[in-house]
């Protein structure tokens, strides 16, 4: 139904507390997002079927989730009464985890996660919907409080009181560069205009990064309550929701919930009856990285290639067809909500005077425990890579992690006692980002590493502006002799010179940083580039040019596997006697080297 | 292959009347959900109908990686190459499957079979490396269990 009125929508929320609250039923979640690549849907319908079987459908409600953050426990489980969380959950163990944990409250502790310490470190506020509460369900939402901020704001705040409460509360954007979101938000409403324009930034694009994606898939009412307080605070009457291609799973469940907002009255005209109107569309992406800068996407929404334009004037003042725009990133939003609802200062109290609240993190990479991550600022990368992420692989070293995908850098061990904050990350010559972190350890080397990073925006330039196209080439194409060895210590110079020059000289975002990974390698893994150079070695052994494989006659077994797993022919040897790589016919793919169960086959 | 008619560009167009010129965007996609590719001739008959330039459309079509202009094959394979997969080593699952399958990067197959597309990050990093075989994820892979999900395609 539509909702004509506040008092009308609040009986409603009433409603709907009391029929979960004097529900039953057991609720089994499981996540259905990001937990789908581990054949998590299947496990979803085994679940509904299983249930049914053992005659629980009265007694037991199966429900979807986004991701619950323990991602690297895919696919994840939790059943809310007796209040645990399964990991690797398999077909086979649906029936017997209904019987024996739903029926009698028996936990299994072969399916117990090892989730508690990667969860007891974080303060989870703005993901708390996500992975508790059905996305496509907006009963569950507006049963967990959801869009009472927004009554809350139609009921009685000017436009101005919203702004000064978003001031206060200190929040920073999301997207990267921390620029205060109330004062954007003044901006964009003081710009004389007849009309302004809304924009959701949820072109997560820096490889590394989900944050956004699960936001988007596992709490998009969230996201969408956001964006109506933004506009009814700026004065805009339309927006947009510019998503990836790439998140087929967020386009839907988005595009679920907008039609759910405009049936219930909550999107389109006189919301919720008043004299606010919000019209909100999807707009979908089409493979651009340049298009997560702001002018950049403007252009894509208006139908163009994704180019950049120089800023001034900026869009707050001249943006979606030459109108005040405001772009703010999917975390932003997701965090207004819990602003309206909490007051500023109690939002203030978390994190550090600079940069109030908690920052999503995408932890990934060589670490223990991979998936999203809330902290406040002001908790050390440390306690986020070693206490949260667990730390290292097994037989690995941590060397650092790298944040803000290819326009960030690699930040080495010795400096993860630092509290993570936007000014403290610049000042390593890293930056925020959009919160992807990826943790490399001594398998990984850090030249091949910056080398990938160049490649990347080799590949994402859009070519409008020459240090970009161009530099950015150059750059890799001596990235690439020092991995192959073929370099000089003066290419070194040339290359540290190039990347201050682009920095300078580029026209957006994208050229501005590109060079980081490049810098902040050089500045932190020096040594690794001089061995690459002078002694053409390679120690992580990644470079191919610059390794050899051998076996270790005495450590092998003969047991053949190496030689059947090899695509070259190039392992020779009788069962139960050492085995022989030829150097000529290697091809250096260590196929042979991840399959030997003996630690025999050597890398140099 | 489907055959192009000027009526389904048609009642594609008509859904954005009025915003034509800025909904090209959308326009091409959805030219490119019902065809798998956009058509050179589809993409004439957008030119004719809405009267803008060929290299406009031409321009678009080729700035944004999603587009593809040739033929795809019946099953799209989509490697991510984003950061964690490639500390994890999507390299290594990119050259096997090119090897086996004799995949070419944004290319088909000649039996029409798999279009293999290397892709910047498709969000799954917490279960890299990871693939898509069109809108199905894969995670932890390795190259041998890669190899093993394209053989059971049909």
């Amino acid at each position: 139904m539509k909702f004509k009125n506040t008092p009308q929508f609040r009986s409603w929320r009433e409603k709907i507390k009391n029929k979960f609250t004097n529900s039953q039923k057991v609720r089994v979640k499981v996540c259905i997002t990001g937990c789908r690549a581990n054949g998590a849907i299947d496990v979803f319908k085994k679940f509904q079927e299983e249930a049914g079987k053992q005659n629980l459908t009265g007694k037991v409600e199966i429900v979807p989730t986004g991701c619950q953050k323990f991602c690297s426990g895919a696919p994840v489980v939790t059943i809310e009464l007796p209040g645990v969380m399964y990991q690797s959950v398999s077909l086979e163990d649906v029936s017997s985890i209904l019987d024996k944990t739903v029926k009698k409250q028996k936990v299994i502790p072969q399916l117990l996660g090892k989730q508690r310490k990667f969860l007891e470190a974080q303060k989870i506020r703005v993901l708390k919907n996500c992975g508790d509460i059905n996305p496509l369900n907006l009963e569950e939402y507006i049963w967990k409080d959801g869009f009472s901020a927004l009554e809350e704001v139609l009921s009685g705040m000017s436009p101005e009181e919203v702004i000064e409460e978003v001031k206060r509360s200190g929040l920073r954007g999301r997207g990267g560069a921390g620029f205060p979101t109330g004062l954007k938000w003044e901006i964009t409403r003081t710009s004389p205009a007849p009309e302004r324009f809304l924009i959701c930034n949820g072109d997560e694009g820096d490889p590394g990064a989900f944050m956004d994606r699960s936001l988007l898939e596992g709490s998009p009412f969230q996201v969408i309550e956001g964006m109506l307080i933004g506009a009814y605070a700026i004065g805009a009457n339309s927006g947009y929701l510019y998503v990836r291609a790439e998140y087929p799973i967020a386009i839907e469940h988005l595009t679920h919930a907008i039609s759910e907002c405009y049936s219930h009255g909550i999107l389109g005209k006189n919301i919720l009856g008043t004299e606010f109107s919000f019209d909100l569309q999807i707009k979908e992406g089409a493979g651009a990285f340049v298009c997560g800068e702001e002018t950049a996407l403007i252009a894509s929404i208006e139908g163009k290639r994704g180019m950049p334009r120089p800023r001034p004037p900026f869009p707050a003042e001249s943006g979606l067809w030459g109108k005040p725009t405001c772009i703010n990133n999917v975390e932003t939003f997701a965090n207004i909500p819990i602003i309206i609802q909490e007051g500023w200062k109690n939002f203030a109290s978390v994190g550090t005077e600079r940069s109030s609240g908690t920052k999503i993190f995408s932890l990934a990479g060589k670490v223990k425990n991979t998936g999203l991550v809330e902290v406040p600022f002001g908790t050390s990368i440390g306690e986020v890579v070693f206490k949260i992420g667990g730390g290292a692989l097994p037989g690995c070293t941590i060397k650092g992690v790298q944040t803000g995908g290819p326009s960030g850098g690699c930040i080495p061990v010795e400096k993860f006692s630092t509290p993570i904050d936007y000014e403290n990350l610049d000042a390593l010559g890293s930056i925020m980002g959009s919160g992807g972190m990826i943790v490399v350890d001594d398998k990984v080397c850090m030249v091949e590493f910056a080398r990938y990073f160049l490649d990347f925006v080799q590949k994402e330039s859009c070519g409008k502006c020459v240090p970009c196209r161009i530099g950015t080439k150059r750059m890799l194409e001596i990235l690439e002799r020092i991995t192959k060895g073929q370099a000089t210590l003066e290419n070194l110079e040339k290359l540290e010179e190039l990347a201050n020059i682009i920095k300078d000289a580029s026209l957006c975002g994208l050229g501005q940083t590109a060079p980081n990974p490049v810098l902040t390698t050089l500045k932190y893994f020096r040594d690794e580039y001089i061995e690459h150079i002078a002694k053409k070695r390679c120690s992580a052994g990644v470079c191919r040019e610059l390794v050899i494989y051998f076996i270790d006659e005495e450590e092998c077994k003969g047991c053949g596997a190496c030689k059947k797993v090899c695509p070259a022919e190039a392992i020779e040897g009788d069962i139960k006697k050492p085995h022989r790589i030829t150097i000529e016919k290697c091809i250096k793919c260590g196929a042979c080297y991840r399959v030997c169960k003996f630690g025999a086959i050597n890398v140099r | 292959m489907k055959r192009i008619n000027k009526k389904s560009i048609e009642k594609i167009a008509s859904k954005y009347r009025g915003k034509e010129k800025v909904s090209l965007l959308s326009i091409l996609q959805e030219i490119q959900t019902k065809y798998n590719y956009l058509p050179k001739r589809a993409l004439e008959m957008v030119c004719e109908l809405l009267d803008v330039p060929k290299s406009k459309i031409y321009g678009l079509a080729t700035f944004y990686t999603q587009f593809s202009m040739k033929e795809r094959g019946k099953y799209l394979i989509r490697i991510c190459e984003g950061t964690a997969c490639h500390v994890k080593g999507s390299q290594r699952i990119k050259e096997l499957l090119k090897k086996t399958f004799g995949l070419q990067e944004g290319e088909t197959t000649p039996d029409k079979k798999f279009t293999l597309q290397i892709v910047a990050c498709v969000g799954s990093c917490f279960l890299s490396p990871v693939m898509m075989v069109d809108s199905t994820y894969y995670g932890n892979l390795t190259p041998e269990k890669a190899t093993n999900i394209l053989k059971e395609l049909k």
